[in-house]
């Protein structure tokens, strides 16, 4: 928190802003009208949102969506076509190095130096950020101890486990105390348990130090539990920004009822349709029907008398509150986690004999 | 400058942690240098040679005598003693022996008239070396056989008398120069080319471009890192190489001196030359494929293996611009003439300006940006 505080105030323009930053760069990410096409083709098209300072944010969408390529247009990684990024109150494009000072970024990739121990990694991001020599190691050891990676401090990082290879990143991401802090799907790929594990660690560090955080994920469950703002983008549009409560309020029906029949008539979903309280039905096929009620329980009679007394056996029957998971159908249309499955074009194997 | 510093310092400690790399490096010239210098040094031993002696009188028979005489001494070839030379012939063609002499019927008679004597020689002109060889030997013999007995007391012929400068030179050590240069190459080409192709499709350079470093530092930083490596590699190959082959020129301190600017400069030039052409590449599969491409457009000219005097006016060309050409003749000059640093001086400026030209064109196409 110390060096966090002192890096503050060595950036020259912070004296012209009273307490740096509830004047005119109250919001610590602003987006308006971004774009960026390549060729005909645009990848993001007319997008505008701010983050707030000290909040978690998520982008939620499919592949393909845009995501990554939002947030390497923030990052000062790719151009911007059009449209006007501000990170910390810097434009990404006029003021590329400021805007690089005051972020951390963890891409989607795992980049760490497979031959270098978990230290010499972060020393020499510490190197590449200017942090100079003399705060240097107290920031590493404070970051190794956040992310419980202190005891591994030089053991080759080819040794680590994905999830703490992962940890590793978050704390090269923050060696230099940026105020501002991007994870582009920071748990992909992650068994279950390190994904909470990281989840944990954010809560943590974001407990410890003021921090932004912008999030990307495919998990419905991770933007649910971590932001406190979701923007659902899809086809490089923004469809939905609000909070996850308030996401979730939005879609009609408030519980959802996933039912299987055997040997359904071909007018039974018209007849679902009637039943009180039903505002969507969607077929997923084998007899398998989503339907969206504003009264779970009522439905469910109704729904288990008509069956009874038409002569079709109900295979499967759930009854759930709305998920983020709903919202994102009724946004997109498609369920998220059909885009789970990645088309990679190209990528680099992981280097054989690696701990998984 | 940090920053810079910093990037050289990752190649460097990736570099000492993954010994598979030096090694690499080095063994495939090391490989060349004994096996060609050992392959192609040696003179034509035992080679078969058939005789079809069709004539059998005196004249002949001194013939056979001299052929017997060479697989006594030298050992060229080994005579084999056909009766018939349809059958020595049918050998030469199938491989059997290397080549055919036949002595005609009445050769012994057109020499005591002085009528034209021949001797004819098959060779199978499909393996020039070898035809060459034998063709020499047998000029030297029929040369000796033309001797008169008595000799005049005043020679009309001119002679050419040649003059060696240096010491007897074995193709070993003519190969040295050129396996110190490809050593260097080969460090490159991995080191500089195809760890960094595969660094920026693991996304590792995505890592670099979030950080405030400038262009010029990332450009400087892996250009750096590239040639220390290279220095690293010829420094040790110069010394492997110069005791394997058997140059003592090395531990004259004005010469190792030399050597070593050499194989700075050399390792510059060749570094930034792989940084232009991968400058703009993402596929990791492209410096795999064109290894083999650039090794023989590269190598093979400079005259490290044979004499640029016998290309053609193109690969002529190739040879001038390419920068193993000048290192090449800097290290042959250093280590087998023992010249001096002025007789390398142009080399030294080519290559200096061959690394300022091509990372003057490369700096502009590296994107700062993915």
């Amino acid at each position: 928190m110390i060096a966090n505080a002192n890096s503050r105030s060595d950036e020259p323009n912070s004296g012209s802003r009273p307490d740096g930053r509830d004047t005119a760069t109250a919001n610590a990410i602003e987006v308006e009208h971004i774009v960026k096409k390549y060729g005909e083709f645009t990848a993001v098209g007319d997008v505008s949102f701010s983050v707030k300072e000290e909040e978690i944010f998520g982008l939620l969408g499919p592949n393909g969506a845009g995501k990554s390529t939002l947030i390497r247009m923030m990052t000062t990684l790719i151009p911007i076509t059009s449209g006007k990024a501000r990170i910390a109150g810097h434009d990404v494009q006029k003021e590329a190095d400021a805007a690089r000072r005051a972020i951390g970024v963890i891409p989607q990739a795992l980049t760490s130096d497979l031959d270098l121990t978990v230290e010499e990694n972060m020393n020499i991001y510490a190197k590449l950020y200017d942090v100079p020599a003399k705060k240097r190691k107290a920031a590493i050891d404070e970051l190794l101890e956040l992310v419980d990676l202190t005891k591994w401090r030089s053991a080759q990082t080819k040794t680590l486990s994905g999830g703490m290879r992962r940890r590793l990143e978050i704390a090269r991401g923050l060696v230099h105390s940026p105020r501002i802090f991007f994870l582009d799907e920071p748990t992909t790929g992650l068994d279950p348990v390190s994904r909470v594990a990281v989840w944990e660690m954010l809560t943590n560090i974001k407990s410890n130090r003021k921090l932004t955080i912008l999030i990307t994920t495919h998990y419905m469950d991770e933007a649910d539990r971590l932001c406190d703002r979701i923007a659902i983008v899809d086809h490089g549009k923004l469809v939905a920004l609000d909070s996850p409560a308030a996401l979730k309020a939005s879609v009609p029906g408030s519980n959802v009822i996933e039912v299987q029949f055997n040997n359904a008539p071909p007018d039974w979903e018209q007849r679902l349709h009637n039943l009180s309280g039903v505002t969507s039905i969607k077929h997923e096929g084998a007899g398998m029907y989503r339907i969206l009620t504003s009264d779970g329980s009522r439905t469910t009679t109704e729904l288990v008398e008509m069956a009874v007394h038409g002569g079709v056996a109900v295979k499967s029957l759930s009854v759930q509150n709305t998920t983020l998971d709903d919202v994102f159908v009724h946004y997109t249309g498609r369920q998220l986690r059909d885009e789970l499955v990645k088309a990679y074009s190209f990528v680099m194997p992981s280097r054989p004999g690696l701990q998984p | 400058m940090n920053r810079m510093l910093a990037i050289i310092e990752r190649e460097m400690r990736k570099f000492f942690r993954s010994p598979a790399l030096m090694m690499a490096s080095m063994i495939f010239p090391l490989v060349q240098l004994l096996v060609l210098g050992n392959a192609f040094g040696g003179k034509i031993r035992d080679a078969k040679l058939g005789i079809v002696d069709q004539d059998g009188g005196t004249q002949a028979l001194k013939v056979r005598e001299a052929f017997d005489s060479v697989r006594a001494n030298v050992r060229t070839f080994e005579p084999i003693y056909y009766d018939n030379d349809k059958q020595a012939m049918e050998d030469v063609r199938n491989g059997k022996i290397q080549g055919a002499v036949i002595i005609p019927p009445q050769y012994s008679r057109r020499v005591y008239e002085e009528n034209h004597p021949r001797i004819a020689l098959i060779v199978d002109n499909s393996d020039n070396f070898m035809s060459s060889a034998l063709e020499g030997k047998l000029t030297e013999l029929t040369n000796a056989l033309n001797q008169p007995a008595v000799e005049p007391r005043l020679l009309q012929k001119t002679a050419l008398e040649v003059v060696e400068l240096y010491p007897y030179i074995e193709y070993m050590k003519f190969l040295l120069p050129g396996s110190i240069a490809l050593a260097m190459f080969v460090s490159v080409m991995i080191g500089g080319g195809m760890l960094y192709i595969d660094d920026k499709a693991r996304g590792v350079h995505e890592g670099y471009l979030v950080t405030p470093i400038t262009k010029t530092e990332l450009v400087f930083g892996l250009n750096a890192a590239g040639a220390i490596k290279a220095v690293l590699t010829g420094v040790v190959i110069t010394v492997i190489g110069s005791l394997l082959s058997g140059v003592n020129t090395l531990f004259n301190p004005a010469t190792a001196v030399g050597l070593l600017l050499m194989i700075v400069l050399t390792s510059l030039a060749f570094n930034t030359m792989m940084f232009l052409l991968m400058v703009r590449v993402e596929d990791p599969l492209v410096p795999r494929a064109i290894f083999g491409i650039l090794n023989t457009l590269l190598f093979f000219p400079s005259g490290s293996i044979y004499p640029i005097q016998a290309f053609p006016f193109w690969l002529r060309a190739i040879a001038k611009v390419d920068p193993f050409t000048y290192a090449v003749h800097g290290f042959k000059a250093l280590l087998l003439k023992e010249t001096g640093l002025v007789a390398v001086v142009p080399d030294m400026i080519y290559l200096s300006i061959f690394a300022v030209v091509t990372l003057t064109v490369a700096t502009p196409l590296f994107k700062r940006t993915l």
